[in-house]
Order: C-alpha cells, then structure tokens, then sequence
C-alpha cells in the first residue's frame, strides 16, 4: 500500500499552525493533539477490540492528577512524576481491564462507566487531596534538554513528537499478532477460543495499552492546563473522547485525529457564540446517529465515492 | 455510636435502597426486554425531580408532584422510544450514544431551567411528621418512601408474574422471536415496558427530592448507583434489582456515615466481588 500520499497530508497539516505563526493557532493545535492521541488510546478498544468504554477518562484524569500532585504539593521533578503518573494509570488499567472484563458488550460499558465515576465521585468529595471542586492550579511546564515548554512552539513541537510516536506505536500494534487477534476477538470470539487464543487476556492487554495511552494524553493535558478538575476524570470527559472516535471513523489510524480536530474545533467555534456546549454535544450525538452512523471520514468518503461515481 | 445512631441509618439505608429499586427496575426491565443500556435512566430521575419540584412550586400538593413528575417522564421516554430508539435496531453503539446524547441535553436543560442551585422538595407534613417507635423517633418520610418502595415492588411482580401483559413481557424476554410468532405485538410491548421504566424513574425523582434534594449533577450520581444494583442484581432481574438496592443501600448509607470520604469507593467492592465470582450477577442469567 501507499502510504506516501498520507503521511504527505500529515506533515503538511503538522506544520500548518507553525507557518500561520499565530500562538492562539498553535494553542488550538496543541489541544487538538493531546485529543488525539486520548481518541487514539480509545480507538484501540472501541475500533479494534470493539470494546465500548465509558470510563476511559479514567486514566487521563488518574495521570493528570498524578502530575498535578506529584509536582505542586509533593514536591517531585518532573522526570520522576511523569513516570509515577504513567505506572499508577496503568496499574489502575490493569485492575479496572480485570474487572470490567469479566464481561462484554453492554455490561462491560456498564462496568467501565460505574468504575470511572467512582473515580470523579471521589476527586469531587476527597477535597483534602484533590481540592474538590477548586481542582488543583499552578502546575509547570518542564524544561526538556534546556527548552522552556512554557513557550507554544516548544510545547506544541513536544506535541506533535508525542503524537507521532504514538500513531508509530499504533500502526506497529494494529499488525502486530497481538492486534490481530484483538479484531479477530471483535469479530469471532469463539473461533479464535477455539484456536487457541486467550480472548480475554487479549482483550486485557489491549485495555492496558489503552489505558497507557491515555495516561500520556492525560499528561500532556495537565501541563497544557496547567490545571486539573474533577470533570476531566468524568463521563463527559469519556464521552467527548468516544465521541471524537466515532466521529472520525472507528478502527482506523488517521480517524481518531480527524475526530479530534472536529471536535475541538467545533467546541472552540461554538463555545465563542453559545456557552451550553454539554447540551450541544448531547445534540451532536443524537444527530450523528440518526444521520451519519458510520463515522464522520467513512461517511464522507462514502459521500464522495457516490460523488465519483456519479461523475463518470 | 449509640443504638439510636444505627437504627435511624438503617432507616435512612432501607430509604436509598428503595429509591434505587424504584430506578433500577426500570432500567433493569428494558434492558431485559430490549436489549437497550438506557443512560438516560439518571436523566430521567433528576427531571422527574425537577417537574414534582415545580408542582409542588404550584402549590398542587404533593400526591399531584409524584403523579405528574412520572406522567412527565413517562411521555417523555416513550416518544424517545417511539420516535428514535426504535429505528435504531440492534445497532448497540448508536443506542449508547443516543441515550448519553439525551442524557446530556437533559441535564443541561435542568440546568437552564431551574438554575444551578440545590432546591429542597419540601415533603408534606403528613409524612414528615416523626414517627415515635418503641422510645426512638424516626424520621416519617422515609418510613413513607420504604412503604411506597415495597409496594411497587408488590406490584411490579404481580404484574409480571400475574398478568397477561407481564407474561407477554416474559415471552418476549426469554424468546423474542417466538413471542413474536406467536402474535405478540414487540413493538408496543417495548414502548410500554420503556414507558413503565422511565415512569418509575420520574417517580422515584420526586420521592427522592425530599431526602436527596435536587442539584445538578443529580443524575451523574444516580446513575451509577443504579449501574451497580444492577450489575450486582443481575442484568434484566426484578428481583436481583430488589436485592441489588438495598445491598447498596446499605452499603453506601453507612460507608457515608463511617468512612465519608471512601463511601463511593466502598460502594464498588461488592460489584468487583460479584463479578469475580458471578459474572452474570447474582439473579442474572448466563448469556451466550
């Protein structure tokens, strides 16, 4: 396959907000790639091991209050919370895979979905630690090889580096035999039982990775932030994340940041004009079910293959 | 802590325990039936809340909040079902989103309408007199809401054991396409099971208003709640949703009154327990 021409658009749309130079541009950018890599980590439980969470906020919201934590109160250098941060979310992943995996399809939702509200119910009310409702400010950028990534540029060069290691890591995963089997899992359960995969501990790992990956989104968040609060550990949160995976297209590589930039941009146009942005995403849910099931890039595609066709 | 302390906690578990009952049994009924994770069913509890709050604003009485606030709802819910859910099929992410979808629009409508601020459904004081009992004095509301509650319950299962609407229900549960072979009519059976379940939901908002109080944020708490009895209970059982309530009830009553901050977490250790051991619940029946 040719994958030239993408990867063309890709470092095309990458540069973008560099060349138009404006720092508002290139914050916009920056939040558009922490949501995709968080769309991403999500992708690889709702496309490929069509696993539907909604308590994927979970380990974005444990990490980024690790961070926030570690770093404000507890007095730790960055370098050392981030690898706390990353190890307590994935902990957390690897127990809450365990336990939600104990079923599939609509209880497996149910179960991630009581399990990551637990977690909000409790940053909201344990105000000693989390300071409830106030959440927790003040939390620096680092200094990476002698660069202030309190300047955009920087941050946003970080970004996009974390951003491409993370699609690099997904494209190797999606062919990996580990992928493979978590779409066989998705599509034949009980065949793949009977030749001899381990569905479950399949399905396991993949929710470990997922939950890795949105630890590093997570991270990112709360130092583009530089603030944290109990909604980013919330259903809403969970929600806009399966919403940018739907949206974009599930169970392909370039969908969830397509998903992303839709929805952070429309989020940010929007909220200039309206500041009932919840009730709009509830609208933007309903319609794109009635109207465009398969996802925003598929539905388009299709759209333009219709288009082509008609052409000829 | 004195005996006084745990009888008036019990008292308060058995109260949360029966508005559970009253939400999840209808979220477990639709589930049962339809194969649809309704989360909107949080939603539904806090508007129900909302119109009896507005009622009862009205001066109409209290009997007239209970009624009108599950009428509200159960109109409400059945043109969802009727106008969007059923023209989904079987397509179970788009029911999810639908459902979340609503969810949202709902709460932030709440939000738009009745303001951020917590509002207290005064409760009328026939049933908030205290209630004298043996020397202790127990707060009558929620002597009122254990009664309603069991008494749903009573019915509930007359009605699904008992009559012919509840063994078509039954039918079509346990087998939907011989049900319907058989000349049961599916889709009104499920817009009217869908509208009994958001009616208990709307019911269950307004009996909850007095003790919970109304707020935004209301149903993002509910639902979980009701997530759990669920999953404790058994997916699609009366009964396991009977258990389930009061189970978390209790729990969550007197994690809050001992360990207040780890309440929510204390809540989930039965849930991880049952799954461990009975993935399908302990009434629920094994799928696949």
């Amino acid at each position: 396959m040719n994958q030239g021409g993408p990867l063309l658009v890709l470092a095309l749309c990458l540069l973008a907000p560099l060349a138009a130079g404006e720092i508002f541009y290139i914050n916009v950018a920056s939040q558009i790639l922490i949501a995709a890599v968080f769309a991403a980590s999500l992708n690889i439980l709702v496309g490929y091991g069509g696993l539907v969470s909604l308590g994927h906020a979970s380990f974005f919201g444990l990490a980024a209050y690790a961070i926030a934590l570690l770093t404000t109160r507890w007095g730790y250098g960055h370098f050392a919370a981030i690898l706390i941060a990353l190890l307590f979310a994935t902990l957390v992943a690897c127990v809450f895979g365990a336990v939600s995996l104990r079923a599939t399809g609509i209880p497996f939702l149910m179960i991630t979905l009581a399990l990551g509200q637990t977690l909000w119910g409790v940053a909201y009310r344990w105000a000693d630690l989390t300071g409830g409702d106030n959440g927790i400010t003040d939390v620096r950028r680092p200094v990476v090889l002698g660069i202030d990534l309190i300047e955009p540029t920087a941050f946003y060069l970080a970004m996009v580096g974390v951003l491409l290691a993370t699609m690099a890591f997904l494209n190797v995963f999606v062919n990996s035999g580990l992928g493979m089997s978590l779409e066989g899992a998705r599509d034949q359960p009980r065949r793949m039982r009977m030749l001899g995969h381990g569905v479950r501990m399949v399905q396991w790992l993949a929710f470990v990775i997922s939950g890795f990956l949105a630890a590093v989104s997570g991270i990112c968040f709360v130092y583009y932030h530089s603030y944290i609060h109990p909604h980013s550990l919330g259903l809403a949160t969970s929600a806009e994340a399966l919403l940018m995976v739907i949206a974009g297209g599930v169970a392909t590589l370039a969908g969830p940041l397509v998903g992303a930039a839709i929805v952070v941009v429309f989020k940010m146009v929007v909220s200039a004009y309206v500041t009932r942005w919840v009730m709009l995403l509830g609208i933007v849910f309903v319609l794109i079910v009635i109207f465009i099931p398969e996802g925003v890039v598929p539905g388009l595609l299709r759209v333009a293959r219709r288009f082509r066709v008609g052409a000829k | 802590m004195s005996l006084a302390f745990w009888l008036v906690q019990t008292l308060n578990a058995l109260a949360l325990g029966g508005l559970l009952f009253l939400l999840s049994a209808g979220f477990s009924l639709i589930f049962g039936l339809m194969r649809i994770a309704n989360l909107t069913h949080g939603a539904y509890f806090m508007l129900g809340a909302y119109v009896g709050l507005s009622v009862l604003d009205a001066s109409w009485g209290f009997f007239a909040a209970v009624l009108l606030g599950s009428l509200a709802i159960a109109v409400f819910g059945a043109a969802v079902q009727r106008f969007i859910l059923a023209r989904l099929g079987d397509r179970v992410l788009a029911q999810v989103l639908v459902t979340l979808g609503l969810s949202f629009i709902i709460a932030d409508l709440c939000l738009m309408l009745w303001t951020g601020d917590p509002m207290q459904l005064a409760a009328p004081a026939v049933l908030s007199r205290p209630i004298e009992f043996y020397g202790y004095v127990f707060p009558g509301y929620r002597v009122f809401v254990v009664a309603v509650s069991l008494l749903v319950a009573v019915l509930l299962w007359f009605l699904i054991e008992r009559t012919r609407l509840g063994a078509m229900v039954r039918a079509a549960v346990d087998d939907m396409e011989m049900a319907r072979g058989m000349g049961i009519r599916a889709p009104r059976l499920f817009t009217i099971v869908f509208c009994l379940g958001c009616a208990l939901a709307g019911m269950g908002g307004v009996l909850g208003g007095p003790i919970l109080s109304v707020y935004p944020g209301l149903d993002a708490e509910m639902l979980p709640l009701a997530l759990v009895v669920v999953i404790l209970g058994g997916i699609g059982s009366l009964l396991g949703a009977f258990i389930g309530s009061f189970v978390t009830g209790f729990i969550y009553t007197f994690g809050q009154a001992l360990l207040p901050d780890f309440a929510y977490v204390i809540l989930f250790l039965p849930m991880i327990i049952i799954l461990m051991f009975r993935p399908e619940g302990l009434f629920g029946e094994k799928s696949g």
